[in-house]
């Protein structure tokens, strides 16, 4: 049962993601990021993280997307002002990844893995574990992530900001 | 429900975030778009993201889950820059295209 959800979802999440890519309306892309993401979050439901899964959601779905599609509305880009590459140029783009995938692939062949003895116990995804860990071992990390928010936003509003003539 | 971890062998955890990674690749490389280059990118990050999370979970640690958190962290931060940057890129060339910007190719 849980194999073939863990199908039906990679499937999703590759089409979408290849849709992503593929869509020459940079809207469609952005919804088919959406969509992506969403698979995204079904996998780490399955992987026993609910906690990350739903702020996988609040945060990408949510906030990151919502700009996304705010920008493509607010610069008016459609299918039309979309510039495109040479077909020359797309087909050597392909190729590279592609031969990028091969390497990833034989390298992980390569590698031996550790065999996982498989963990009986499946509440490490939930609010109290992670939050556990977050507030002990990762405390400093944690606390320098909000200055990186808050540079960020100062950044990002001096940036976006009209300049006077 | 029985375990998905037992039904799904890591391996195809590992597969598919390569494949998601090499997905992101050939966006960043086939698009002109600087927009959908910065989505690209959101799609590599994720990838990661997933790649951590399952090793987490195979593992039984949750250690990875909260490099997962701060990946998130950083990503929005990156997109909130990114686009304040294309914003006034877009004010100066009138396009996202790429190819506009090319004064700093050697």
């Amino acid at each position: 049962m849980s194999l073939y959800l863990f199908l039906t979802l990679a499937i999703l999440t590759i089409i979408s993601a290849l849709a992503v890519v593929f869509s020459k309306n940079p809207m469609y892309s952005v919804l088919w990021l959406i969509v992506c993401f969403f698979t995204i979050a079904g996998h780490y439901v399955l992987l026993n993280a609910q906690f990350l899964a739903i702020v996988h959601l609040i945060v990408y779905a949510g906030a990151i997307m919502v700009l996304f599609l705010f920008v493509v509305m607010l610069l008016n880009l459609n299918a039309d002002t979309e510039p495109h590459k040479s077909n020359l140029s797309k087909i050597a783009s392909a190729i590279a990844a592609g031969l990028f995938f091969v390497v990833l692939i034989a390298s992980i062949r390569a590698t031996a893995l550790g065999e996982f003895n498989l963990p009986n116990k499946t509440n490490i995804g939930f609010v109290e574990e992670v939050g556990k860990k977050l507030f002990t071992d990762f405390l400093l990390p944690f606390e320098i992530s909000s200055v990186l928010f808050l540079s960020a936003m100062i950044g990002s509003v001096l940036l976006a900001k009209k300049e006077k003539k | 429900m029985e375990n998905t971890l037992q039904a799904v062998p890591q391996n195809w955890y590992l597969v598919l975030s390569t494949l998601l990674f090499c997905i992101g690749i050939m966006g960043v490389l086939f698009r002109r778009n600087a927009i959908i280059i910065l989505m690209c990118i959101e799609l590599m990050l994720n990838s990661v993201n997933l790649l951590l999370v399952s090793f987490s979970a195979y593992s039984g640690n949750s250690d990875g889950q909260v490099f997962v958190f701060f990946i998130m962290v950083v990503a929005a931060a990156e997109v909130a820059v990114g686009l304040a940057l294309m914003m006034s890129i877009y004010r100066n060339a009138a396009s996202t295209d790429i190819n506009v910007l090319n004064k700093l190719k050697w």
